[in-house]
């Protein structure tokens, strides 16, 4: 590892700044479970790690029941995994949460860190896209607001300018009725990387679905939302024949590689049994609210 | 548990007490390779070849010599030339000619990661910096890493001095020039024809195994302090001091003398801290610096360049009457030696068809070379491969005549007598005691409950080794003994061998204080390796009992003016006799101690041993499994593990041993495998991807010891660390073909290959 330079931001404006005034070799640092890691490798070359957790708005979270979630950009995995109103309300956040490296990761690793990297294997993803995540971005330009569903563009990259960081995710109150899940497949039980993973939330009166969400991460370039999996559930009663249709219509979007993880064949079906099993954990989340 | 029901009464060996190295090792005060910290002292690191096959055209080190706080680069040209030759590592042989080309790559690069040249710098920082700034150009070969391609005429040669006139069966190995084959073994006896004719069922399978690595939690590190003088120090992680004393001394053509290793404490080996990789190249870059070096292996190197175990791929055919004698048996092994020759073949040739009394069989081993690391001993060398090819054809008779599994056994197996596969009569085993003790136990008589459940047993066969160990002893005028010790301690050894000492001594283990030391503080003492410590160090610590209880008897005889003829030492350490006016007289041992200074002093004593008499294991397991349909994944449900041990000396390391050996079976299994990419790259070469098991996808592991005392050994034992991998792969696999109807022939079995039988083929 070179050496380089490390500078503290004690606010948004001053890591603006710091970012711009470093140039193309700067870098945001958060938990630094992926950058310090990449700089070690000499997967990135680095001369300036602008540490922002000690700016109060990326390390603080708040939920309002009527407003919804906001989770700055840095706050560590287990502060959100282990909030209580994260598990009663966004449980597949909390459940993506919960898997992501070990104990001493998740001390330190952050949604908007795994957001940055835009990993197309990241676990929390797709929970955050299905659960209508918006990231607020500041930069040399000012704030602006980015979907998370449309934030990743390829592995690693993302629709970041250059001196861009996230500074906070927020996630929407879900509408009465509503429930959300995540799975993953790895081949340990744990600190594994997903072979595949998958995310829903939705919405029902009864037994007919009125929205849905799906998502999966590991089976394309970047984490797919599946609008032909919610197509095959809204308006449509809860059925094992509509749920195999979600899983299809899931297995068909799929566009995996093969790789040392897992094989296409592996992933499309992984796809189609992953969202059949979130359509089923967020029914029953949804009929307990 | 233990199975057996009657042994010697001992008063020390059979408990569990605390081990001597234990508060350290909790407390992090325990000082390993990496904990070195000397005046001066450099940091040295390796360039790796990027390619799995290249030949080094020019390595040119001007830039990274011009970097700042760079002290030292070398390359193989740096080392002696080397001649063909054999060094015994105890575990395995190694070839000087060819060890000196692994640790630095001489004209060729053979493998992913082969080290290519080593700096030395003020930090590590800038030793990792000064590889990228060194220039290699290589002319890329076409590589093969695939055992079976390796032999065909068409592969890519490794070595051009690699000929044989011995084909495996459907392969078209040339035999009039160059070859992979670096070498062909047969064992044979009986006669196979006439077997197979007598048999009413013939199966016959082919088998592959992946290559595993023994991801010991601890990187390879070394650090050498090579003195003006000429004398050479290593501080190493390593399981044997003195063998990494002789592989240094022959790279560097220096005196055995010169060189001083100092074994650190150790985080784990498994058989692949044998073989040198860093050592020599520290000692070469200290020679050139004058300054302490010091070296360790990130994790990516140790799974690209440290030694995994062969892949292989296995030819078995067997045959059996419709009552379950088998009756012939034809085993056809081809195991990849990654760059260099020297695959455990050998080993697995001899255990291949050990768990069985049959007379009719003829096993075929082939070494062949491959562009991957060269590979090294790894618990039961060899063994785990051809046992899982063998006891899955088993399982498939037992299947096929409708015999329970363990019946098959138990109708086949060896005992006192039984020759094995060279013709070599077995001395007295366990191996009915433990299909009996499986027979017997709850698990195998418990109902499987669920769908998609099954069980499988397995058995498994490791020799034991024996070989030389050295101690010291000096009993100290409080009673206390210092117990010096060649041997590494990995698994428990400081407390099993003090446990073993205080037996023979008849005082209490605490009383005994055990150190492990350098190779210039104790006599020869081979490695920490082939199931030999306990067995062989325990020899040793018997006859140092013995002989001190010899000098305390002549002291005390001594002391009361009489013959040490009428004087006994108690199995209670009480010394008895009368003295010269005929009056009764006793010492405990504490008392005698006492009166050493005034009496003609201390007594120390030293004992080198070097006995044949090993008592070859016996191990069977029961595994358990449930398959999720959906995704293919296994949970293993349930498993025990039984084995003769002979005499388990410290009960909860025996058993630790076992659980241990069991677990990492269970990786090769189902989990772990080495994964290359289409250029020949290895690209899992980290814990993530290569994917042991963690606590979390294991259930408890169950062990019952079977205690049939090998009558080599004076208090019974036999080694235990090595037999417990063998049986999990055909273990879990038999399982498996319970649970979902299929039989596989590749491991690990792993959640794709599942999916991959059980989905509709596209």
């Amino acid at each position: 590892m070179q050496a380089l330079r490390y500078a503290r931001a004690t606010s948004i404006d001053e890591a603006v700044r710091m970012l711009r005034e470093g140039g193309e070799t700067s870098r945001i640092l958060a938990g630094g479970t992926d950058v310090i890691v990449q700089a070690r490798e000499r997967r990135r070359v680095i001369d300036l790690f602008v540490d922002i957790k000690h700016i109060s708005d990326v390390m603080t979270m708040e939920y309002d029941a009527q407003r919804g979630l906001t989770v700055g950009a840095a706050v560590p995995l287990y502060q959100i995994y282990g909030d209580a109103n994260v598990q009663r309300v966004y449980p597949a956040l909390r459940a993506a949460a919960h898997v992501i490296g070990g104990k001493a990761i998740q001390g330190r690793a952050s949604l908007g860190g795994n957001l940055g990297n835009a990993s197309p294997a990241a676990d929390s993803i797709p929970a955050m896209m299905v659960l209508d995540g918006v990231a607020q971005v500041a930069g040399p330009n000012g704030r602006r607001e980015v979907r998370v569903d449309a934030f990743c563009t390829a592995p690693g990259r993302s629709v970041l300018q250059p001196g861009e960081f996230i500074v906070s995710l927020h996630f929407a109150q879900p509408a009465a009725h509503s429930g959300n899940a995540w799975e993953r497949f790895i081949p340990r039980n744990e600190m594994d990387i997903a072979v595949v993973n998958a995310a829903c939330a939705l919405t029902i009166e009864g037994d007919v679905v009125t929205a849905a969400r799906f998502s999966l991460g590991a089976v394309a370039a970047t984490p797919l939302m599946v609008p032909l999996a919610a197509e095959a559930l809204v308006g449509r009663r809860l059925t094992d024949e509509t749920i195999a249709a979600a899983g299809a219509a899931a297995k068909e979007t799929a566009t995996p590689i093969d790789d040392m993880r897992g094989t296409v064949k592996q992933r499309k079906h992984l796809a189609d049994v992953l969202v059949q099993r979130v359509i089923r954990a967020a029914v029953e989340h949804a009929r307990a609210n | 548990m233990v199975a057996t029901p009657e042994k010697p009464v001992y008063k020390v060996i059979g408990t569990r007490p605390i081990r001597p190295d234990g508060v350290d090792k909790v407390t992090g005060r325990a000082a390993y390779g990496a904990d070195i910290v000397l005046e001066g002292m450099l940091f040295g690191s390796i360039l790796r070849a990027p390619h799995a096959h290249a030949r080094i055209v020019r390595i040119d080190s001007s830039k990274a010599l011009a970097l700042p706080g760079v002290k030292a680069i070398v390359t193989n040209a740096d080392f002696p030339r080397q001649e063909s030759g054999t060094l015994d590592l105890g575990e395995g042989t190694a070839n000087p000619k060819w060890l000196v080309d692994n640790v630095l790559a001489g004209d060729k690069t053979l493998y992913h990661g082969h080290a290519v040249a080593a700096v030395a710098a003020i930090d590590w920082h800038i030793a990792e910096e000064a590889l990228a700034l060194i220039e290699v150009e290589y002319e890329v070969l076409p590589f093969v890493i695939d055992v079976k391609e390796a032999m065909l005429g068409t592969a890519p040669i490794l070595h051009s001095d690699l000929r044989t006139n011995v084909r495996a069966r459907g392969v078209d190995t040339p035999t009039d020039r160059e070859t992979n084959i670096a070498m062909h073994m047969r064992v044979e006896k009986g006669d196979i024809a006439a077997g197979f004719a007598e048999a009413d069922i013939v199966i016959e399978r082919e088998f592959t195994t992946s290559q595993f690595h023994q991801g010991y939690i601890e990187p390879q590190n070394g650090t050498a302090y090579w003195n003006q003088d000429g004398q050479i120090t290593v501080w190493t992680s390593t399981q044997g001091s003195f063998a990494v004393r002789e592989q240094v001394a022959t790279l560097l053509q220096q005196p055995v003398a010169r060189i001083k290793v100092v074994p650190m404490e150790i985080g784990g080996g498994f058989g692949g801290k044998i073989p040198v990789y860093l050592e020599p190249v520290a000692a070469l870059l200290s020679k050139q610096t004058g300054r302490p070096v010091k070296m360790w292996m990130p994790r990516e190197a140790v799974f690209q360049a440290t030694g995994p175990t062969a892949a292989t791929w296995n030819r078995v055919k067997i045959g059996a009457k419709k009552d379950g004698t088998l009756v012939a048996a034809d085993v056809e092994l081809c195991y990849a030696a990654g760059a260099y020759p020297g695959s455990a073949v050998g080993a697995g040739v001899m255990c291949a068809l050990a768990p069985y009394n049959l007379a009719n069989q003829r096993i075929d081993g082939f070494d062949v070379v491959t562009n991957t690391p060269k590979t090294a001993a790894y618990r039961a060398p060899g063994a785990p491969a051809s046992e899982y090819a063998v006891e899955s054809v088993v399982d498939e008779i037992a299947r096929a005549l409708d015999i329970d599994p363990m019946v098959i056994r138990e109708k086949n197996a060896p005992e006192e007598g039984t020759t094995n596969s060279a013709g070599a009569p077995l001395p007295r085993i366990g191996a009915k005691a433990v299909i009996t003790a499986i027979r017997e136990s709850a698990h195998y008589n418990s109902e499987l409950q669920g769908e998609d459940t099954g069980r499988g047993v397995a058995l498994g066969f490791w020799f034991n080794g024996g070989m030389e160990s050295t101690s010291s002893a000096t009993v100290n005028p409080d009673g206390s003994v210092s117990l010096i010790l060649g041997s590494v301690d990995i698994g428990g050894t400081r407390a099993s061998l003090a446990m073993q000492l205080a037996e023979s001594l008849g005082v209490p283990y605490e009383q005994i204080k055990p150190q492990v030391t350098d190779t210039d503080s104790v006599g020869y003492t081979a490695v920490t390796g082939g199931s030999r410590t306990t067995f062989a160090g325990g020899w040793v610590a018997y006859e140092l009992g013995q002989e001190i209880r010899k000098r305390l008897v002549e002291r005390a005889a001594r002391i009361w003016g009489v013959d040490a003829s009428t004087v006994t030492y108690s199995n209670d350490a009480v010394i008895t006799g009368t003295d010269k006016d005929g009056k009764a007289q006793q010492f405990t041992f504490d008392e005698i101690c006492k009166r050493f200074p005034t009496t003609g002093g201390h007594v120390a004593v030293t004992v080198s041993s070097r006995k044949n008499t090993t008592g070859p294991a016996y191990a069977g397991h029961i595994a358990d499994v449930k398959v999720d349909r959906d995704t293919g994944k296994v949970t293993v449900l349930r498993y025990t593990a039984v084995q003769d041990v002979g005499t388990a000396i410290h009960p909860a390391y025996v058993e630790g041993q076992i659980q241990g050996g069991a677990v990492q079976g269970i990786g090769m299994a189902l989990q772990e495998e080495y994964w290359y990419d289409d250029q020949g790259r290895l690209r899992n070469g980290s814990f993530l991807d290569y994917r042991m098991p963690v606590a979390n996808d294991l259930p408890p592991i169950e062990v019952i010891l079977v205690e049939v005392p090998n009558p080599g050994h004076p208090y019974g034992v036999r080694g235990v660390g090595e037999a417990p991998i063998v049986p999990p792969m055909a273990a879990i696999r038999n399982a498996l073909r319970d649970a979902i109807g299929v039989n596989f022939y590749h491991t690990p079995v792993t959640p794709t290959r599942i999916l991959d039988e059980l989905l509709p083929r596209e």
